[in-house]
């Protein structure tokens, strides 16, 4: 045997394995970013702001639409659950996840990008009752999917809520159009003016190998209180609906509205366009209680509306309102405390939530409906084989966000549901959380606003109350996502590394730990800015 | 345009996927010549070794690889090269513990007479070799204007023999040879040496402090001093989990805490003046720095502060901030 020192080699170090003194190794991890966790559409928000960031807004957008059709319409309406779970709250302020995916959207419709192609053709038909956001979205992921998607819609337009629901003010219409026409041409057939009366004779029929109910809810819910006959009672989802009609709804100089929801808001709004001198939303509850988002609620008020808290409606003759004050009991519920007021009202408009029609299913079997809802099982299908659902007419939050993702999931469960085949067990990364950032990397970064038409002289016209962000905006917003969780090759963990046991693999492939030669000191995890290293204990 | 547009994404990271190749740091470029390889015998999480790599590699960026290294006896040169093995990838001589300033005076002699001009030459050391050992050599070097870039990497005490204390040793830590005994327990206060401005005051063209923190700021300042000829002088702070008694997955976080409670200021002097500092972004006391130290745990109970000395390294922090302008705005 040769003596020690010349079993090593010559001029080098590379024969010390230094990787035997450790005892824990970093290992390179995905987890889940906070703000696609909160996305109910399930966007891959992360790497879609991590491509606009190298500015390849073209594929920006691709990966939107992979999850969402509709980026342009929800980068204005969302009320962006992503960003109250953004992690840049620890250092100053959310990411501006809406204004970015706007801003990608508007630039898609500018620039006519397209739908990827549909896969080859499935021979398979599916049928879609309704065309708001549920339904289209699973029309178009069934539709790209290759399956022959044929939606039948009662009224004359296409978009549900988002058309009839959602004033344009905040959602210009030729922005609602463009997106819609985009999954349109994906193929699919569209039968406006078809009210389906019996689903269950239509499924008789045949022809449709399943079925997506979307049918929403638009029925309004109605008070009870007494009114003469002249008074004019009118509801908020009637009113709206009738802003898309040739004739505009007259409703007088002085408007009460009834209910403290968005849609209370939206009605309350579209009476003060319409040329309503003072504009009164009745609520029961305090602010702090109103289901409103606190957001419209400040939009509205800057549009001098008056909002009378803790007052319910009593009485209604003529002109003549009578409002009966209220008082929160310990459990936050409006109790009656005997002391009225008067004031004069032109029309009242009830805004007190919906209720889904659901005759049309009377007589097809299996389904269990409850609380006026259908129940649905986690692949979004109904006790009916085949037969699935989304969207407000099944137990939700009744949101388009919501709607967006019961589409898209409904859609890959008719997928496999057509072709029998058993879901793939979902794997979901463990939540990146803000502890496991390492904030000093990050430079301080303001949040740019959209910005916002002054009140008063936005409450005058129907334009969009709300401008998007230039493309430097956007492209300066997206930079301010940490990328929670999740590689973004800064380099940290190469650079600092004291034993050079980190190898480089070039841009897009991330980094490999030399194990021969790391000795397991973790600052590479501890100086990783996003949280993307854990350090597992070595076996033995 | 806000500052994450104009600096995109990570201005305080190593590397940025997002800005041009020109313009990222050395250390997270592939092609860094890694002057000290895999496979050296550092302990885990060594500020010294982190900091050394990052020094010559960028020296070997400067001078295109042109470069001689000199290296005192200890620490960076025990683990780096036991006989026959060298962790080096760059020419590299060794010879005494107090006199590689004096070696690389003759190195730098030998390449000018030789007519080698473009061959340049860095001496380094710890703390030990650099304010005792070597004071008389570096001293010396200083004072005759030798073309070389000397540099110290300073841990604080002699930490290759077993933690004795240096004269960089700080007020209270505690060393092998500054126990935790008596009513003033640890390295005694006001003694030591503040060797930058030392070399100040030799008036040599460059003198400049470093950590490991700062890796960009680092590789400016050592791409700068090889921009120049004559005596340079750079003082790298590099924290030791040994003899500091840290995580070594502190080693980072202690060297950025010592610059941002103002213990360790970090500074540029050319010609004996100060021409300017690195700002402290995020100002902290400097309990934060020490208790993540055992060698400082005395001075805490329960982690509260229980000795009247905390207030005196306080001023000393406060002295450096008011002497170098940490908290001011930035100059240019």
């Amino acid at each position: 045997m040769k003596p020690f020192a010349t079993v090593l080699e010559v001029g080098s170090s590379l024969s010390n394995r230094t990787g035997s003194w450790r005892t824990e190794r970093p290992v390179y991890v995905h987890r889940l970013p906070p703000c696609n966790n909160a996305c109910p559409a399930g966007e891959n928000i992360q790497e879609w702001l991590s491509l606009v960031e190298q500015e390849k807004y073209e594929d920006a957008w691709r990966e939107i639409v992979k999850n969402n059709p509709f980026p342009a319409i929800m980068g204005r309406v969302c009320y962006h659950p992503c960003e109250n779970a953004c992690n840049r709250v620890v250092l100053e302020s959310p990411v501006g996840i809406n204004s970015v995916e706007q801003f990608l959207g508007d630039k898609a419709i500018k620039e006519g990008w397209a739908f990827d192609k549909p896969a080859k053709a499935s021979g398979k038909k599916v049928l879609v009752i309704g065309s708001g956001p549920a339904g289209l979205s699973a029309a178009y992921q069934l539709a790209r999917a290759g399956h022959k998607v044929t939606i039948k819609e009662m009224l004359d337009k296409t978009g549900g809520m988002l058309r009839f629901g959602i004033p344009q003010y905040r959602l210009p219409r030729d922005v609602l159009d463009a997106e819609i026409k985009r999954i349109l041409d994906l193929g699919v057939e569209l039968q406006l003016n078809t009210k389906e009366s019996d689903l269950a004779a239509t499924m008789e029929k045949g022809g449709f190998d399943a079925v997506f109910l979307s049918a929403g809810a638009h029925i309004a819910k109605l008070a009870s209180f007494p009114t003469s006959d002249n008074a004019r009672v009118l509801d908020a989802v009637s009113v709206l609906r009738d802003m898309e009609g040739k004739t505009k709804p007259s409703l007088g100089k002085r408007v009460v509205v009834y209910g403290g929801g968005n849609t209370a808001l939206d009605v309350a709004r579209t009476a003060k366009r319409l040329g309503a001198e003072t504009v009164t939303i009745v609520y029961r509850r305090n602010r702090e209680k109103m289901p409103a988002h606190a957001f419209e609620v400040d939009e509205a008020l800057q549009e001098n509306i008056v909002i009378k808290y803790l007052s319910t409606i009593k009485d209604y003759q003529k002109t003549t309102l009578t409002l009966e004050t209220m008082a929160l009991d310990e459990k936050g519920w409006p109790q009656p405390t005997g002391k009225t007021e008067t004031m004069e009202a032109d029309c009242v408009v009830l805004a007190l939530g919906q209720d889904s029609d659901l005759s049309f299913l009377d007589k097809v079997s299996g389904l269990k409906i409850a609380n006026g809802v259908l129940e649905v099982d986690a692949q979004m299908m109904s006790g009916h084989p085949g037969l699935f659902a989304g969207g407000d007419m099944v137990p939700s939050s009744r949101t388009a966000t919501v709607g967006i993702g019961h589409g898209k999931k409904a859609a890959r469960h008719i997928d496999l549901w057509l072709f029998k085949q058993e879901a793939p067990a979902e794997v979901k990364n463990e939540i990146a959380g803000s502890d496991r950032l390492n904030t000093w990397y990050y430079a301080e970064a303001q949040r740019t606003e959209r910005k916002m038409t002054d009140g008063a002289k936005r409450a005058g016209t129907f334009d969009e109350v709300q401008s998007g962000l230039s493309q430097d905006e956007a492209l300066s917003e997206a930079r301010r996502c940490l990328s929670c969780g999740n590689c973004f090759e800064c380099d940290n963990c190469y650079g600092v590394c004291p034993d050079n046991a980190i190898k480089k693999l070039g841009a897009g492939k991330g980094f490999e730990i030399n194990l021969d030669y790391c000795k397991g000191c973790a600052l590479c995890a501890t100086e990783c800015p996003c949280g993307s290293i854990d350090m597992v204990p070595e076996e033995n | 345009m806000n500052n994450a547009l104009r600096n995109p994404k990570g201005i305080y990271t190593i590397g940025n996927r997002l800005v041009d190749q020109k313009e990222r740091t050395i250390q997270s470029s592939t092609d860094r010549c890694n002057a000290l390889n895999c496979g050296h015998r550092a302990c885990q999480g060594c500020g010294e070794a982190l900091g050394a790599r990052c020094v010559v590699d960028a020296a070997m960026r400067a001078t295109n690889g042109q470069l001689i290294v000199v290296n005192a006896t200890g620490c960076l040169e025990v683990f780096s090269t036991p006989y026959p093995e060298t962790a080096w990838q760059t020419a590299w001589v060794h010879s005494l513990f107090g006199n590689a300033p004096a070696v690389a005076t003759g190195v730098a002699a030998a390449m000018k007479i030789k007519g080698r001009g473009e061959v340049r030459t860095l001496a380094q050391g710890g703390d030990g070799s650099t304010t005792d050992i070597g004071f008389g050599c570096l001293s010396g070097m200083f004072e005759r204007n030798d073309d070389v870039l000397y540099v110290c990497y300073d841990n604080q005490a002699y930490m290759n023999t077993g933690v004795q204390r240096s004269s960089a040793t700080p007020p209270a830590a505690r060393t092998a040879t500054t126990p935790t005994m008596g009513h003033e327990p640890g390295n005694v206060f006001g003694t030591g040496k503040n060797l930058p401005l030392l070399a100040m005051a030799h008036q040599i063209p460059y003198v400049a402090t470093a950590t490991v923190s700062d890796i960009q700021d680092l590789e400016a300042k050592v791409t700068k001093a090889m921009s120049m000829r004559g005596a340079r002088y750079l003082h790298v702070l590099v924290p030791c989990p040994l003899g500091w008694g840290s995580l070594p997955r502190h080693t980072i976080t202690l060297a950025r805490l010592a610059v941002q409670c103002g213990l360790y200021p970090l500074f540029e002097a050319e010609n004996g003046e100060v021409t300017g500092s690195t700002k402290i972004r995020q100002h902290v006391p400097v309990e934060n720095y020490l208790q993540l130290q055992k060698r400082f745990a005395h001075l805490f109970k329960n982690g509260k502060a229980v000795d009247e000395r905390l207030a005196r390294m306080q001023a000393m922090a406060d002295a450096n901030i008011r002497r170098f302008n940490l908290l001011g705005v930035e100059e240019n």
